[in-house]
Parts: structure tokens; C-alpha cells; sequence
């Protein structure tokens, strides 16, 4: 079991001096992922003032580290292509946290890209994994298919309507704080609970508003210790707790369907950085599917199993609300290339700098940032903290 | 292979010859650890509880219930382009442990589906090889 001592010791040892999405996300047709990996890399780092020959720690995911580094020219003392789906990012700073400590690296990158929108090819399962002889055959092949079979059995647990109509609430305040980011894919388009509870299905519990895009984007973040941090360009927002783990790998196997890691993940990093949920001013929580950020919130302990309807009710999550949630558009209404979960870690750094124009939060010193990954089986939880 | 099957299809592994090739016969073939007294899914040599390999083969009743279900009405694969809407789901089996499969025999219609639903197994034959394991209302 983890050892709450010494990750307490670790807690605010290092910080996020930078930050920075690809040139452009949304669809690039004309970029290649190892591309978007790149420019969100260099950004990061043009963010944080940090030289690109200083990069001496190398972290992300879908890529093997390998083909990231040697595409930007960086040769790595420290190196981790951890891939457990789109919280992979988010776990990658707990690992930075620790090589840094440890003396492995001094300046860690954490890179993403993908062109989910825009990809040419997809690739072929491994017949000698589990799912293609268990699952796929199916039918239950892709994201949709799996959480639609988990959100329905949050339904019959806790209640369809009542389910429903959460579903409904994450989805339109998403894109209420969407149509406030210009960088969203839905920036122009609004959306309104009759035109939610209208559109089409497709895969029943969910209509087409409960899946997140399919985009191209990159975004990269840069973590340095908390010494270093104060010599850059931007300062750093500090990293106060980090956690991670995962209880499956294919769907069926999940032990609770309405239950994911963050039950482990959400409090371990709380409790290291020596906070509560009420001490937060943002939560950034991976929103793959409405149904996502349901049982989400209630595995992390903002609210108790069968609570998040009544949690996120009557617009609490959307702009002006008492609980700032997913203040960038998220997964459904932003950007959604594939594995998102770096994205939240990037929102989250810039309401804490200040810097997010018209959605920027009158108040936000603390903020959640949480990754899930594969089909709803691993997750990533950060806490971060700027004075 | 029936005609113009093109949906992913299972290639069996060392640990799962024996599952496959009780599928073709129509039976569902389980793995059960003789020193935990459990039967557990997927098939695996060692017991994913205790970590033994003092594992063998049952034989399950194929009576299950729906643990849950979900009704696609968008393929995710071209090979279900024209099954749709069809109904994946999770069922528990008599035995204990869950699978993944699909409800079949039954109106894709979730006023005609319901959670812990009685199931029985139906064996589809798919290739020379390979029949898979469906579920219809008992």
C-alpha cells in the first residue's frame, strides 16, 4: 500500500511551470500525431521559459517515448511510456514527481497527440489479448459500447429518470462553459436540455450528447522542482498530491460497474496534499461520457454512491454555479482526440494562473485534476495548488 | 463460416482451446479453482484469486441472469452495420462469475429487456471452429 509519510514529504516538491495545446486542435488533416506531440511540447516549453536541450526526463503515451524524443530531438536520462488509456498523462506526473526527487531527471515533459478526427488508419486488435476473444466479437468494441453498458447499470441501481436527467445536466453545462472557450469544438454551438433529451441514440442509455468528440489535438505540460520553478518564466503551480491504479482491463471484469479507481485514487492524493474536497475551487474531471463524471464524482467522495444526480442538479456544474466542473468545455464540448486526460491538467493550471479569460473562476487556488483511462479502469488524480 | 461473416472473430489460445472447442460442442466450459472451490471468467490456467494452478474445467449450466445490457443503434465496427440495434450485455452466470455477450431472441427494445432478466445460453455457430456463446431469455 502506498505509504501516506513519505508522499507526504513528496507533496508540493515539484510544480507545472508549463502548459500548451498543439498550434491548433480540433482537425488538423494535415498534421500527424508525433507532430501535434511536438508543437504542444515545444509550446510547453516556450511557456515555461525552458530551453528544450534541458529536457531530461521524457514521459507519454499511445508513443513509446522513443519515436516522441526522437522526433523533437531530445535525448532522455529518464524515460516512462506508461499506457493505461487517457489517464496516462495525468499518472505521468506522479512518476515526474518522483524521478525528479529521486534525482533521475530535472526537467520532466509530458507529451499528447493524436488525430482521432483525422486518422487514415485505425489500427487492428491483438488477437492474444482477453477482449478479442471475450468481448469484441459482440459487439462491445469501443468506448460507447462499454460505458453505455456501465451507465446502465447505474440506471437500475439508482434510478432511470434520475439518472437521466444528470446526464442531461453534465452535458449542457459542458457546453455552457464551452461556448466560453474559443478553443472548443463547440464554442459556437450551444445546446439546450430539449435538444439534449431530442437527439439521436447511439448506444442506448446514451444519445449522442452523452459521448465526447472525436478531434485532432497535442497538449504537453513541463514539471521541474519546486526550486527550479521559481527561476521560470510563469513561476509554478505547485503539485500537491498525486495518485493512480487500476482494478481492470476489460468490461466485464470491472468489479462494480458504477465504481471506478477514483475511489482509491481521489482521496489518496487529497489526503497527501493535506486537503478536503471542500478545500477545492475547480474539479477537471475526465469527461469521456456524461455517465463518466457521474460515477466519477461519486468514486473521487464529492458525493456519496447513487448521490451525483442530486450533486450536479439544477445547473450546480455550469458557469456561476457553486461547483465549477470542467471549466474548459471538457471531453464532450472541447476536445476529445482519443486520451484527453492531459487536458484537464492544462485547464486546471490556467484557472490557477489566471488566465482563462471569460470563464476564468473569481476565485481558484486549488483544483482537482482527474484522468480515466480505458474503459473505466485506470485512473489519475492530481491536486494542484498555486498562492 | 456462414456467409459473408465479417464481425471480429475469436482465435483461439493456448489457455482457451478448451473453451472453443466446448462452444462447437454447445457446452460453456468454465475454469474453476479446486483449491479456492471457484469458478472464475475468462478462462485462465492459474486462479486470478489465489495465483495456484490447481485449476480444471467445469461445465456450467448456462442459465444466467442480465447484469446489464445496453441497445447499439450505431455500429462500431462494419461488421454490425446490419445487426443493428443489438443488445451487448454483462450477464452473471449460475456459477458466479460474469461474462460479456449478447441478448438474443428478444426485441431490441429496453421496455423488453430488464436487468436480472433470467437468461439461458444459445450456442451461434459462426466458423467451422468457432461457435459463440449467446444468451436468450430463459
Amino acid at each position: 500500500m502506498p505509504v501516506m509519510d513519505k508522499l507526504k514529504n513528496l507533496s508540493g516538491t515539484a510544480a507545472i511551470v508549463g502548459v500548451a495545446e498543439s498550434d491548433k486542435i480540433g482537425r488538423t488533416p494535415d498534421k500527424g500525431p508525433l507532430e501535434l506531440h511536438a508543437e504542444a511540447g515545444r509550446n510547453a516549453l516556450a511557456d515555461a521559459g525552458i530551453d528544450k536541450s534541458e529536457v531530461d526526463g521524457v514521459f507519454t503515451a499511445g508513443y513509446s517515448t522513443y519515436d516522441v524524443a526522437e522526433y523533437m530531438g531530445i535525448t532522455p536520462h529518464f524515460t516512462d511510456s506508461t499506457t493505461v488509456g487517457g489517464s496516462s498523462f495525468v499518472i505521468h506526473i506522479a512518476h515526474a514527481i518522483a524521478a525528479i526527487q529521486a534525482g533521475y531527471c530535472e526537467v520532466a515533459l509530458i507529451t499528447h497527440g493524436q488525430t482521432g478526427r483525422s486518422d487514415r488508419a485505425r489500427a487492428g486488435g491483438n488477437p492474444g489479448l482477453p477482449t478479442a476473444q471475450y468481448e469484441t466479437p459482440y459487439g462491445i468494441i469501443g468506448p460507447p459500447v462499454a460505458y453505455s453498458l456501465a451507465a446502465n447499470r447505474y440506471m437500475h441501481q439508482y434510478g432511470e429518470d434520475r439518472t437521466r436527467e444528470a446526464m442531461a445536466n453534465i452535458a449542457v453545462s459542458t457546453r455552457k462553459w464551452a461556448n466560453m472557450n474559443e478553443k472548443a469544438f463547440f464554442y459556437d454551438t450551444p445546446m439546450t436540455f430539449d435538444e439534449y433529451h431530442d437527439s439521436r441514440w447511439i448506444s442506448w442509455p446514451f444519445h449522442l450528447p452523452d459521448c465526447c468528440l472525436v478531434t485532432d489535438a497535442g497538449a504537453a505540460i513541463v514539471i521541474t522542482s519546486a526550486e527550479r520553478a521559481k527561476s521560470t518564466k510563469q513561476g509554478g503551480v505547485s503539485i500537491l498530491g498525486a495518485a493512480e491504479g487500476h482494478d481492470h482491463s476489460l468490461l466485464h471484469q470491472m468489479p462494480d460497474l458504477t465504481r471506478t479507481w477514483g475511489r482509491h485514487s481521489g482521496p489518496q492524493a487529497l489526503e497527501m496534499a493535506g486537503l478536503t474536497h471542500d478545500d477545492l475551487d475547480l474539479a477537471m474531471v475526465y469527461d469521456s461520457f456524461t455517465y463518466t463524471v457521474l460515477a466519477t464524482l461519486e468514486s473521487l467522495g464529492f458525493c456519496g454512491p447513487g448521490e451525483g444526480p442530486d450533486f450536479v442538479a439544477d445547473q450546480r456544474t455550469a458557469p456561476g454555479g457553486d461547483f465549477p466542473l470542467n471549466t474548459n468545455g471538457g471531453g464532450l464540448s472541447y476536445t476529445h482526440p482519443g486520451m484527453y486526460g492531459i487536458f484537464t491538467v492544462v485547464e486546471a493550471v490556467r484557472q490557477l494562473r489566471g488566465e482563462t479569460g471569460q470563464r476564468q473562476l473569481d476565485e481558484c487556488k486549488l483544483a482537482m485534476a482527474h484522468g480515466t483511462g480505458g474503459l473505466l479502469a485506470s485512473t489519475g488524480t492530481v491536486i494542484l495548488g498555486r498562492d | 463460416m456462414a456467409d459473408g461473416y465479417n464481425k471480429p472473430i475469436p482465435i483461439p489460445q493456448p489457455e482457451s482451446d478448451n473453451y472453443w472447442e466446448g462452444a462447437k460442442a454447445g457446452e460453456l466450459r468454465l475454469r474453476k479453482c479446486d483449491d479456492c472451490n471457484q469458478a472464475y471468467f475468462y478462462p485462465r490456467n492459474i486462479c486470478p484469486d489465489c495465483g495456484n494452478n490447481n485449476t480444471s474445467w467445469i461445465v456450467a449450466s448456462g442459465n444466467a441472469k442480465i447484469h446489464t445490457f445496453a441497445i447499439v443503434h450505431r455500429a462500431p465496427h462494419p461488421g454490425f452495420v446490419e445487426d443493428i440495434p443489438y443488445v451487448p450485455a454483462i450477464v452473471e452466470l449460475e456459477e458466479g462469475p460474469r461474462m460479456a455477450t449478447q441478448i438474443v431472441n428478444v426485441e431490441a427494445d429496453p421496455s423488453k429487456i430488464s436487468i436480472d432478466m433470467a437468461v439461458k445460453v444459445v450456442f451461434e455457430s459462426i466458423t467451422d471452429e468457432i461457435s459463440l456463446p449467446k444468451f436468450e431469455p430463459a
